[in-house]
């Protein structure tokens, strides 16, 4: 502190010192402190996050048909596929996917996009988000070029396992948490 | 350049004020008196131009929010009941919504100025920074009030553009529910960005109050480039510039109120029209006109550009176009300033101009679309040079220019013979000679 250069004592810190830098040190942590309630306000509230599971009886679901329920916010696909839908899902092999991550939710992250990682887990049955992972625009169903989902917003096609195969999006749709609290009942979130 | 003030307090009062507060003083010295360039042609004039503007938008923003409901099942009717039933509603909400696309195409003339006349150049770079930032905040601040009707447009819009910050690595999903306060663009948004929408015009104020302080330390820069040397090279702003400015504001204003009153949705997308639905999105989402150049860059990068993947590429290209204007004043290394005497510099400008402009028409377009036919593929479909190619060039063109024309040409270009003065640039053999 200071500027006497010539002061003996320079190098040992004084009192002063001290009291200068926790000072100074006490008021940062306090300012950060104070501050982080004006941020973290801007997080999902507590309501929002106990809006946040939904349940969802899939029998009225016929073969071939698509149901969109609203999920957080956003759609949710839930497609009980045909046999010809899911053998050309099954077919494809993931080495040829641009994201060979299955994106699920329920699996580990690094798990294989195979079909079997992607289904819902009962019979042809298939839940995904419906926001592509472009920017969030909802895709059409049955269309594009693999018969799964085209996105109108950039072009982005996916498969009938809701996984990408050309354009922009750099993701397979994501499967959301799934439980199936009874035979046809399942609880997303 | 503001030598010693020349304000005199004429009566007790003032006389009295100006010992403690000296607020007239400072009027005068920075709008009466200030002496400026005398050669200052029209592309001068649209800082007034914009100062009138931000005044006009918070004034009718701030009667707006009287009526305004910032809530998701009441957004869109509130702002439908001021149109048609709340007394001089439409002229109020048509002069805002016109309003911002008007303030936009007065600072992008403002910048274009800049840009042709190296008004960034030494010593005037922080004013030029500041400069960037307003416009940034106008950004910012145009993006969020465009989402308040709560239209179709304005949730679709919302929505690809916060999901722009998803592509930030490892973080991103987590800011992008922060920013939302849920798990999509909802109520939570809406209400956060109300508030914001309202807070950042008074931040652009205040920046822009730095802004003019700026630019009244070295003074106004000029057509010619060169430095004020003498009292002949100036005038006073008042009455020749306030009169000046005056005029170009009433000018441009005939021409903004012939849209409010004769064209008011001539801007806008109909898809606004239709309330925000969150299950159904427009066959084709595009933001307002003034952010298209940078969203057609966005959707330039359609290619992985090491480990970056082609989404975060894009973010990254949209957000530097815009950010390399900060690093501009030392991009530029030549030392004339203005490019009316640098013969090859101008025609790199003028293209740039116009990819500008082309980089707004990519951005209206689908990527896909053909611009010109060749042959069709295996499968049949058509193929030949997409909007996408197009876009692609004129972004390449976009950074080079900054990047590798201005560096280079600093060293390679010889700039034509610049007048002695800017009093002998506008009087020519009648200038008084400056004494040796």
């Amino acid at each position: 502190m200071g500027s006497a250069v010539t002061d003996q004592n320079a190098q040992e810190p004084s009192r002063r010192d001290f009291i200068y830098i926790a000072a100074g040190g006490a008021a940062a942590v306090g300012g950060a402190m104070f501050l982080w309630p004006f941020i973290d306000q801007m997080n999902p509230a507590a309501d929002t996050l106990a809006l946040a599971s939904i349940r969802f009886d899939t029998a009225n679901v016929e073969d071939g048909q698509q149901v969109t329920v609203m999920w957080r916010g956003g759609p949710v696909f839930v497609r009980r596929r045909t046999e010809t839908e899911v053998a050309e899902a099954t077919s494809v092999d993931v080495s040829v996917l641009p994201d060979p991550d299955a994106r699920n939710d329920n699996l580990p992250s690094g798990s294989p996009a195979t079909e079997e990682n992607r289904a819902a887990g009962n019979g042809s049955l298939l839940i995904v988000k419906g926001n592509c992972t472009h920017l969030g625009c909802v895709p059409l169903g049955e269309a594009g070029e693999y018969d799964g989902w085209y996105c109108p917003c950039h072009g982005s096609h996916y498969d009938t396992a809701g996984r990408i195969r050309r354009g922009p999006a750099p993701e397979n749709l994501g499967v959301p948490p799934l439980s199936w609290t009874s035979e046809t009942v399942v609880q997303i979130g | 350049m503001s030598g010693p003030s020349t304000y005199e307090p004429k009566t007790g009062f003032t006389r009295w004020l100006d010992s403690r507060l000296p607020i007239v003083r400072l009027g005068w010295d920075s709008f009466v008196d200030f002496p400026t360039p005398r050669n200052l042609n029209y592309w001068w004039t649209f800082g007034g131009v914009l100062a009138i503007f931000l005044v006009l938008q918070i004034i009718t923003g701030v009667v707006l929010a009287m009526h305004y409901v910032p809530h998701v099942d009441y957004a869109f009717d509130s702002v439908q009941r001021i149109i048609r039933d709340v007394p001089f509603g439409w002229l109020l909400q048509s002069l805002h919504a016109n309003g911002a696309s008007f303030f936009f195409i007065a600072v992008y003339i403002h910048m274009f100025r800049g840009l042709y006349y190296g008004s960034y150049k030494a010593p005037r770079e922080l004013l030029w920074i500041l400069g960037v930032v307003i416009y940034l905040l106008m950004m910012a601040t145009g993006f969020l009030g465009y989402t308040l009707p709560w239209g179709q447009m304005s949730f679709w819009g919302a929505t690809v553009i916060t999901n722009l910050f998803g592509a930030i690595p490892v973080i991103g999903q987590s800011f992008t529910e922060w920013l939302w306060g849920g798990f999509s663009v909802g109520g939570a948004t809406l209400n956060r960005f109300f508030s914001l929408h309202y807070l950042l015009p008074f931040v652009i104020a205040g920046v822009v109050g730095l802004h003019i302080w700026a630019l009244h330390v070295p003074g106004n820069g000029n057509p010619t480039g060169l430095d004020v040397k003498t009292k002949n090279d100036t005038l006073p702003f008042h009455p020749y510039y306030t009169v000046k400015d005056g005029f170009a504001i009433v000018a441009f204003l005939t021409i903004f109120v012939g849209f409010v009153f004769f064209y008011p949705n001539a801007l806008g997308h109909a898809d606004n029209s239709i309330p925000a639905d969150a299950l159904v999105t427009p066959s084709h989402i595009v933001p307002e006109w003034y952010y298209l150049p940078f969203y057609a860059i966005l959707r330039a990068i359609t290619f992985d550009i090491g480990p970056i993947d082609a989404k975060l590429g894009g973010v990254i290209a949209m957000f530097g176009s815009i950010g390399i204007l900060f690093i501009l004043p030392w991009l530029d290394t030549s030392p004339v300033r203005s490019m009316r005497y640098r013969p090859i510099a101008r025609w790199f400008f003028l293209i740039f101009v116009v990819a500008c402009l082309a980089l707004g028409w990519c951005g209206a377009k689908n990527p896909d679309d053909i611009i010109i036919a060749m042959g069709s593929d295996a499968e049949g479909h058509a193929t030949g040079f997409t909007v996408l190619t197009f876009a692609q060039i004129l972004t390449a063109y976009y950074f080079a220019y900054f990047l590798v024309i201005l560096p280079v040409l600093g060293f390679t270009e010889k700039p034509k013979k610049r007048p002695a003065s800017i009093e002998a640039s506008v009087l020519g053999d009648k200038a008084v000679q400056p004494a040796e």
